[in-house]
């Protein structure tokens, strides 16, 4: 017989799984402690700064009084651009590959094409934005450039979560409707796509997530230090969250003195983009459990 | 399709909208991060005087402003350094003819840590420093230690004055860091005891420790009078002689109450017969 | 007679229909095209100026001095080594995890820790950077006595705290995807849980796994705002982990704004985009490759 008695391998063995485990139990608590950190400490420097006022009011005294309003209408008006533009295009480009596109060349080419555009860097999207909508286009640094600019960054995004959510409608209501005798378009706009709509407002809220707190891609195409009334046209530059954050922190004219404006701002454009992610998680549960088919 | 066709209608709707108002007048002033704070006290206290103004201001550094200035893109430019030549030649190509006003004079000032025991160095030493030709602090009188050196981005009129002024055009070292800012770069400072940067007059405060060039304590008075090696006039650029807001604008700045708070900024205000002529 | 002619208009709604959707859904690529039809209309002028391999070698970036130096070897150096460290700290976690997720976790913290992992994706690039900036740099610098907070190891932490939602939750659904048939067959073999999930369900989701450690390190080499806040911007290539980098995006980021338009300086940037456009999309398409190849990953019962 060898050496080794069942019993002291059998211990080795699970030993070996003992030492995984705690490693890969540790990895999960490292991950989770980073993410609380960062929240407890964004949180415990900011949440003195967060006052009613300071989500109304626009900043003052060269940025050192006042509050953020300018930054956090600027963000809406980006983001909600920004939707305006993907989400037509990305359902619509989703109902072309899930309903009718038939597997080919061009449905590759198609897939291709928007897995490549969901992997553009950030800062490549700020330079497409300037160089075409900005300068060639002649927007100028506007509110449209930059909403544009941010659609085309959310509109993979989009497309896939649209894909997710018609490909989840059973196949049994598009046959049942086609055996009625109603048209593919018509199946497609009464049965499918209401069925699929809780899916793909799930992807639409996640990708106003992304929008409201990118910075590269509006930097050069809408953001501006400090507007001094609210933008009045898609033409305007505005302020938004994520630059204020930057231009405050690295670019402002008195950094150590708002600091806890900054933090404040920080905290702002967490609670809006993790609440909006929370929404949409939450949403996303909802419809999971009650889809009983 | 009726959703699609509603999407449709409601954007151009929005798109009318915009352009119908997109002609209302609307200032926009880029540029130097060191006159950022006049041009944003001037535009507090403007607005307060004309309440219907719609001015939007940006920093990002002189380039940035001249850069907006010849694309068309801004109706003022902030800058903290004067026009190049290749600049003005680009911007005449494109049919814009550059103006300069100068609104202050600044001094740009070394600064270290607190708690580095060197008080003053001379304009070589400090060229020597900012091209890694000295890299530790006792070389210089201070203590043992690595020279961090800290300097601005390209884009700044501030690196370009100090890149003139000082180092006389000799390349700054690779190794040095770039900050975004005036601002940045006391709070890098102020934070770290190797470190040796350059700032506006205007942005010294209790938490860096400013030093003399060649013996002369960076000033008002020595700012004006040029003892101090490293001063400049602050300048904003407009497309052609200033008109409508913008004239406006400028000439509040250039008035007694605009070069108060040029001071009040801790800059050095326009000498009296000076004033708005280059 | 009225039925026929329906059929026929019936038809052609639902032929031009398709041909419209097909149209937007083409736009996509479209966009991808123009992207790069405008990357390389502003970026190859450049070239007249200077060669590609002196571009792509050379060793001083100093655009804005006369005459103009547009050397990007030091930013291409600063993205690679930057996304190398924090692969090396994202790509254990982030495995490690999905493992945890997918094969050992309850389901309770099941739950919560998918939530956790999401909501990380969630946080906003200029938040890390930030947070980066702000309180890690000088504790960096305090504990360790260094010239400067702003470096490598910084940027290296809070790229991987940006790539581990990515690794992780790709990684987890191709360690789902594993039919139940292996690991139960694996079981009945007399396997414990660890010797299944590493000799078993690992080496069958591979392809999975490494698609997702690729398009991990995609995101990390092209993400801007965290470099820009946190890497300290020293155009020169590093000696030390402390040291401070300029990796490509935070240049392009950092000097945009003041090139003027189609000056040399504007040119170089484009081409630096061009270069990192260029980097991610081979990222990209390898993991593509990766994914479509190796999708049989099937079960045979009997």
């Amino acid at each position: 017989m060898n050496g080794k008695t069942f019993e002291s391998s059998m211990r080795s063995r699970y030993f070996k799984q003992r030492l995984f485990f705690g490693a890969v139990r540790l990895s999960a608590l490292v991950i989770t402690l980073a993410l609380l950190g960062i929240l407890a400490y964004i949180l415990d420097n900011g949440f003195r700064a967060v006052t009613w006022e300071f989500i109304t009011q626009p900043p003052t005294d060269s940025m050192t009084k006042g509050g953020i309003m300018p930054a956090i209408v600027g963000t809406l008006y980006l983001t909600v651009g920004a939707i305006l533009v993907a989400l037509p295009l990305g359902v619509v480009s989703a109902i072309f590959l899930t309903e009718y596109a038939k597997q080919g060349a061009l449905t590759r080419i198609i897939r291709i094409g928007v897995n490549c555009l969901a992997g553009v860097p950030s800062v490549v999207f700020g330079l497409f934005g300037l160089g075409f909508f900005v300068v060639f286009l002649k927007f100028g640094s506007s509110i449209l450039a930059g909403a544009l600019t941010l659609g085309i960054l959310i509109l993979p995004t989009i497309i896939g979560a649209a894909e997710e959510a018609l490909k989840a409608v059973p196949q049994t209501f598009r046959e049942a409707s086609l055996a009625l005798g109603v048209s593919k378009w018509n199946t497609i706009f009464r049965i499918v796509l209401p069925s699929a709509l809780p899916g793909i407002l799930t992807g639409a809220i996640l990708g106003v997530g992304r929008a409201a707190g990118e910075t590269a891609p509006i930097m050069f195409t809408a953001a501006a230090f400090f507007t001094a009334v609210l933008p009045k046209s898609i033409f305007d530059e505005v302020m938004a969250l994520p630059y204020h954050i930057y231009v405050l922190a690295t670019a402002g004219t008195h950094i150590e003195e708002t600091r806890p404006l900054q933090y404040g701002t920080v905290l702002v454009l967490i609670a809006l983009v993790l609440g909006i992610d929370l929404i949409a998680i939450i949403m996303r549960s909802m419809f999971r459990r009650n889809k009983r088919w | 399709m009726r959703k699609l066709f509603q999407q449709l209608i409601l954007g151009g709707f929005c798109l009318a909208i915009g352009a119908g108002t997109a002609f209302a007048e609307n200032m926009v002033i880029k540029g130097s991060t060191t006159v950022l704070p006049v041009a944003q006290a001037a535009l507090e206290a403007y607005m307060k005087a004309n309440p219907g103004a719609k001015i939007s201001l940006s920093g990002g550094g002189s380039g940035e402003g001249i850069k907006a200035l010849i694309d068309g893109s801004t109706d003022i430019a902030n800058s903290s350094r004067e026009i190049k030549s290749a600049e003005v030649e680009l911007a005449k190509s494109k049919g814009v003819q550059p103006k300069e006003i100068a609104v202050a004079i600044d001094a740009i000032v070394p600064i270290v840590n607190p708690k580095n025991r060197v008080k003053e160095l001379t304009i070589d030493q400090l060229s020597q420093i900012y091209q890694g030709k000295i890299k530790n602090w006792k070389e210089v009188g201070g203590d043992d230690l690595q020279i961090v050196v800290i300097s601005r981005d390209s884009s700044s009129g501030t690196f370009e004055a100090w890149g003139e002024m000082v180092l006389n055009k000799a390349k700054v070292t690779p190794k040095a860091q770039m900050q975004a800012s005036n601002g940045a770069i006391v709070q890098a400072i102020s934070k770290n005891r190797y470190a040796i940067g350059y700032i506006g007059f205007g942005y010294i405060n209790k938490t860096v420790k400013p030093l003399t060039v060649n013996g002369v304590a960076a000033s008002a008075k020595t700012a004006l009078s040029k003892e101090f090696p490293v001063s400049r006039h602050l300048y904003m650029y407009t497309n052609g002689a200033p008109k409508g807001e913008t004239a406006k604008f400028i000439k509040f700045i250039l008035s007694s109450e605009g070069q108060k708070l040029v001071a009040k900024e801790g800059f050095v205000p326009l000498p009296a017969d000076k004033k708005g002529k280059k | 007679m009225k039925t026929r002619k329906n059929i026929l208009t019936k038809r052609t709604e639902e032929i031009a229909i398709r041909n419209l959707f097909g149209f937007f859904a083409f736009l996509s690529v479209l966009l991808l095209g123009l992207i790069l039809v405008f990357l390389f209309r502003e970026g190859l002028p450049l070239f007249k100026q200077i060669s590609v391999a002196d571009f792509l070698f050379g060793t001083a970036w100093y655009p804005t001095y006369d005459p103009p130096e547009y050397g990007i070897w030091p930013l291409i150096v600063g993205s690679l080594v930057v996304t190398f460290f924090a692969c090396l700290i994202a790509v254990p976690l982030g495995f490690l995890s999905a493992v945890y997720i997918a094969e050992i976790a309850p389901a309770g913290i099941k739950e919560i820790l998918k939530s956790v992992i999401e909501l990380l994706a969630g946080l906003p690039s200029v938040v890390l950077g930030f947070f980066g900036m702000v309180i890690v740099g000088p504790w960096l610098q305090e504990t360790f006595d260094l010239p400067t907070g702003l470096n490598i190891a910084n940027a290296a932490v809070m790229l991987a705290i940006m790539a581990i939602p990515t690794i992780s939750s790709l990684s987890e659904d191709a360690l789902y995807a594993v039919p139940r048939e292996f690991k139960e067959a694996s079981y009945a073999l007399g396997a414990t849980r660890y010797e299944t999930i590493i000799r078993v369900v690992v080496p069958a989701a591979l392809s999975g796994i490494s698609t997702a450690v690729i398009l991990g390190m995609a995101r990390a080499i092209g993400e801007t705002m965290v470099v820009l806040m946190v890497a300290g911007g020293a155009a020169a290539v590093p000696g030390g982990i402390f040291d401070a980098v300029r990796p490509m995006t935070a240049s392009i980021a950092a000097e945009m704004g003041e090139a003027p338009f189609r000056s040399g300086h504007y040119h170089a940037l484009f081409a630096t985009g061009i270069v990192l456009f260029v980097i991610t999309l081979a990222f990209n398409l390898i993991a593509d490759t990766i994914s479509n190849r190796f999708r049989e990953t099937g079960s045979g019962t009997l």
